[in-house]
């Protein structure tokens, strides 16, 4: 499915704090997402997933500092966006009619003194002006419908509403101005696995309906086997490996791509072992030296402690859509 | 009702904070602490070294600052100087004594009505806000003057005895969401005794709560004897500030343009009243971190919720 | 409506327990001092009187306690607080009925606008934090460091003295006389604008910085960062997101120290010779006059509470967590 790129993450790092107190928490990230596709973003919980999704909208909070990178944003026929570059007002004006978010916890994504209603409409009101209060009223009762929810809670606060209520309120709330990307940050953790089936299933439905491209993002590697197109694999602030959900289910190349898919039981297909990955993630202050994964790695060798290595196409399948950073796999080349 | 109670968040302090731990990486606590300590000083040692008894008349009769007056002299030609030197130690005295009695309760009522709730902790509560809604200083008056003898310690009692209902409320709203937290529910669990959970679980996570909240309490302290003293409350000490301003009002030096008789144990008010709020900010950016971060601009770079600076090439 | 009656219940409470703390505080303390003030006017004070100020003050010693605390009451639900010794022979009630007004405008008046302007000080300052609005924080931090009545004598230096634009004493003008006219009206308003000034400047700076740091407590919400990705415009963020909910607590903050701001605010009326409450209980305390003392914190107590409930009827139309239906 993979198409023209809608949005190009190129080289981005992300910062805590400035000078010799900051915290790298991302760095040097590439990543495509391409039109229509579902991209999975797993990692272990601090990797660094949300600060990437965050800092490449800008919408990180202090102490947040992008130090480095591009993000370009192709909207079809016109010329691209470079997201770092743009002024205030402009990225105001990008914000939600290109890429919406639906936040992790978004158990306190609303804000609770207003009624969804509300908060369904200024977001049409300050994207279309020209729009008339019954016309956005309209549009909220037809949002909350396609998220299965029924008009009459248009007036409700959020404390009158469930946790998968608010849960697709806010992912009505992401479509409103039918964006070409909405980004998905853990939308479903803190509820119950039942509910959480049936967000993902109706978020896959409006997809291929509405079809926009998904930034999916969550620790549960299981979950984006079986609904994503792509998966990414972030470890210590890096991506470690980039591959077609099938393949990288089947045949992972990183050993913590590996660790990763024996740690959550697969909600389908064939049972395998759970073994997890022994020890604990890397201190962003204190890396290890070269591969940030060394210290845990099964298979580390020679070269893993001493150079870190780069995001590439792995030796011998160079045709396969598929990058790891690994020296297993892209020992050639990376020697030389 | 919501109280502003600020929560302790898990989000890691960046590295340059870790380093000097604690009120003392704080500017502003230490700016406070240092403004805390001079007047200490001058609490202690201010009557050895004021240059006149305060009480001696002079012959100099309400003349303005100079060589021999640095504050000038009182309708009386006493010195103002060593009125305000002698004043200190009143104040600070009262102040610290209505702190302690106050803290101390505001850690019974508050602890014990969020910690064992029921009935109890209701009806402890209600009573906190009983004392925090009738007004406090007429009530401090209509006590102190019902009181057959009043001096310094009287007065700092009938103060900490009436001013706890703050901190006891807050006390109360930390210590609810503490008993909430894992490790606290563990300890009941496996059947800890209270005294040692409320020693060891509990009472070491409300010190800066405590802190604060001692420290709201001496500045109300401060303001309600130095108030007192200004309406003519007797039992004051001779020269608290207040008092020195109830003599300058009562002897008409606004109209004889006497600035110099009013003006110093005003400023002096002020920065005890300044240092200790300094102090109190210093604990509410411990203990509250979204409220830290005094350099929000580093090389050009502003820190600004909604949109992440985007460091120039030279900064990186 | 539940919560309402709740705290309507809780401020009928704090109103008892107010009005018996009264009660037993001079029947607590041997050798009560009005008994004193009654034996040197003995001859001035009528029989009904005298016997007032003995069920006041607890000096009837033949009646049992109960009886005593009922009668009390009795004697307050009449409005009968005894007789004022400074302004003998007026009863404590019309004391206070004639200086109330003058408080109520005054201090009601100027600690609602001082809440309100701080309160939107308080927005600016914690909105643009690490601009110049920071400099804001010192000039407050001091302001709220000062005592009020001290304040007040600076102002009456600065402006009133000595031909200054503002007079340094009373209500209004000694050549006119009171009633609802311009005249009047202007020369009121003309005398308190200083004392309000006064109170304005010092209780302000209180506001803004709880409003402050709320802000900053508040803008890390996630609400607040799906706001700014939404693309709402500046002001909505930070009126209709961040404000509007950085506003509940400070209310409730408001409510609860009314009782503390109320006394503070008291004593600009003393150095001004302001007619109001404040003054007469200076007076009063100068004058050992305990009737009008006890009058004085009965009535500043009820107040407060009237002005607590008027503040959580505003929190309950504010909040609408507070206002779930059932
Ligand atoms: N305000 C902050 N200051 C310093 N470090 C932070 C801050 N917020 C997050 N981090 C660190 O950044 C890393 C990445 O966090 P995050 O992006 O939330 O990870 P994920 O979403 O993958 O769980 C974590 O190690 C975390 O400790
Ligand atoms: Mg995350």
């Amino acid at each position: 499915m993979s198409g023209e790129p809608v949005l190009d993450i190129r080289g981005l790092s992300v910062d805590y704090g400035l000078g010799d107190a900051a915290v790298h928490a991302v760095r040097d990230v590439s990543l495509t997402l391409h039109r229509g596709e579902v991209l999975g973003l797993a990692g272990e919980s601090g990797s660094g997933k949300s600060t990437l999704a965050y800092g490449m909208l800008r919408l990180l909070p202090p102490p947040g500092v992008v130090r480095s990178g591009q993000v370009f944003y192709h909207p079809g026929d016109d010329e691209p966006v470079e997201l770092m570059s743009l002024s205030a007002k402009r990225l105001r004006r990008f914000r939600w009619a290109e890429v919406a978010i639906v936040f992790q916890g978004a158990m306190n994504s609303l804000n609770p003194v207003h009624t969804v209603a509300t908060q369904l409409t200024d977001v049409i009101a300050a994207h279309e002006p020209r729009t008339t209060p019954a016309a956005r009223r309209a549009r909220a009762v037809e949002l909350l419908t396609l998220v299965g929810i029924n008009a009459d809670r248009l007036g409700s606060f959020p404390h009158q509403l469930s946790g998968g209520m608010r849960q697709r309120v806010m992912i009505a709330m992401a479509l409103a101005l039918e964006p070409r990307v909405v980004v998905m940050d853990e939308p479903t953790t803190a509820l119950d696995v039942v509910m959480q089936r049936q967000i993902l299933a109706k978020l896959v439905e409006l997809r291929e309906r509405i079809g926009f491209s998904v930034l999916f993002i969550t620790h549960d590697l299981s979950l984006l086997v079986e609904f994503s197109d792509r998966i990414a694999i972030m470890y210590g602030g890096r991506i470690v490996e980039d591959a077609p959900a099938g393949q990288l289910y089947r045949d992972s190349l990183h050993p913590y791509s590996d660790g990763l898919l024996h740690s959550f039981p697969a909600l389908r297909g064939p049972r395998r072992e759970l073994t997890g990955i022994p020890g604990s993630p890397p201190d962003l202050r204190a890396m290890p030296s070269g591969c940030a994964f060394h210290p845990r790695c099964p298979k580390a060798f020679d070269p893993c402690a001493e150079r870190t290595p780069t995001l590439l196409a792995p030796d011998g399948r160079e045709d396969q859509n598929r990058t790891v950073a690994c020296w297993l796999h892209t020992a050639d080349r990376a020697m030389t | 009702m919501a109280l502003p109670t600020s929560e302790v968040l898990t989000v890691p302090a960046p590295a340059r904070r870790r380093r000097r731990s604690g009120l003392l990486a704080n500017g502003k606590a230490v700016t406070g602490l240092v403004i805390l300590g001079f007047l200490t000083v001058f609490a202690v040692i201010g009557p050895w070294i004021a240059p006149y008894d305060p009480g001696e008349r002079g012959d100099d009769l309400l003349v303005g600052p100079n060589a021999q007056h640095w504050f000038g002299t009182t309708h009386l030609g006493q010195d103002i100087l060593s009125q305000i030197l002698d004043g200190t130690r009143s104040v600070m005295l009262v102040g610290i004594v209505a702190g302690l009695v106050a803290t101390v309760l505001a850690i019974v009522f508050g602890v014990s009505s969020g910690y064992f709730g029921g009935t109890g902790g209701e009806g402890l509560s209600a009573l906190s806000n009983v004392f925090l809604v009738i007004p406090a200083l007429p009530l401090i008056l209509i006590i102190t003057l019902s009181l057959p003898e009043t001096n310094d310690l009287t007065i700092a009692l009938v103060i900490g005895f009436t001013s706890w209902a703050w901190g006891a409320r807050v006390l109360r709203a930390q210590t609810l969401s503490l008993r909430r937290r894992d490790y606290v529910e563990a300890a009941r669990a496996t059947g800890e005794s209270t005294w040692r959970i409320l020693g060891f679980e509990i009472l070491p996570n409300l010190t800066a709560v405590i802190a604060a909240s001692f420290v709201s309490t001496v500045i109300f302290a401060v303001l309600s004897e130095i108030t007192l003293a200004f309406i003519g409350v007797p039992g004051v000490s001779e020269w608290n500030w207040g008092a020195i301003l109830f003599w300058a009002q009562s002897q008409q030096a606004l109209a004889q343009g006497a600035w110099w008789w009013f003006v110093p144990a005003g400023l002096a008010i002020a920065l005890l009243g300044t240092g200790l709020a300094l102090v109190n900010f210093g604990i509410d950016e411990y203990v509250n971190p979204r409220l830290r971060g005094g350099h929000q601009r580093v090389r050009g770079v502003r820190m600004r919720v909604g949109f992440t600076p985007v460091l120039p090439e030279e900064a990186r | 409506m539940s919560y309402l009656l709740r705290r309507i219940g809780f401020y009928a409470f704090t109103a008892w327990a107010a009005i018996t703390i009264n009660f037993f505080l001079p029947r607590a303390i041997p050798g009560d001092p009005v008994q004193s003030l009654i034996a040197r006017a003995q001859g001035q004070l009528s029989t009904d009187a005298i016997q007032s100020l003995y069920i006041l003050f607890g000096l009837d010693d033949e009646q049992s306690l109960v009886s005593q605390y009922f009668e009390y009451w009795g004697q307050l639900l009449s409005g009968d607080l005894g007789l004022s010794f400074t302004f003998f022979p007026s009863p404590v009630s019309d004391v206070i009925a004639d200086s109330l007004p003058w408080t109520l405008a005054l201090v009601g008046f100027t600690t609602v606008i001082s809440f309100l302007l701080g309160t939107a000080l308080g927005v600016v300052a914690g909105w643009w934090r690490g601009t110049w609005a920071d400099l804001l924080m010192p000039v407050t931090t001091f302001l709220s460091s000062i005592p009020y009545f001290w304040l007040g004598l600076i102002a009456i230096t600065l402006f009133a003295d000595q031909g200054g634009a503002f007079p340094s004493s009373g209500g209004y003008d000694p050549g006119v006389v009171p009633g609802w006219d311009l005249d009047f009206i202007g020369s009121a308003i003309h005398h308190s604008l200083l004392p309000a000034i006064t109170i304005l400047i010092t209780s302000m700076s209180g506001w803004v910085l709880s409003m402050r740091n709320m802000m900053l407590t508040v803008a890390a919400e996630d609400y607040i960062t799906v706001a700014h990705a939404k693309g709402l415009s500046q002001r909505r963020v930070m009126v209709s997101y961040a404000a509007r909910n950085a506003l509940l607590p400070n209310v409730s903050a408001f409510a609860l120290s009314l009782g503390l701001i109320v006394g503070g605010t008291l004593l600009v009326e003393i150095v001004f010779s302001y007619p109001g409450i404040g003054f007469q209980l200076f007076s009063a305390v100068g004058a050992k006059d305990y009737p009008l003392i006890q009058g004085i914190f009965l009535i500043i107590t009820l107040s407060v509470l009237v002005a607590n409930l008027v503040a959580d009827l505003v929190y309950l139309l504010l909040d609408p967590r507070t206002r779930k239906e059932g």
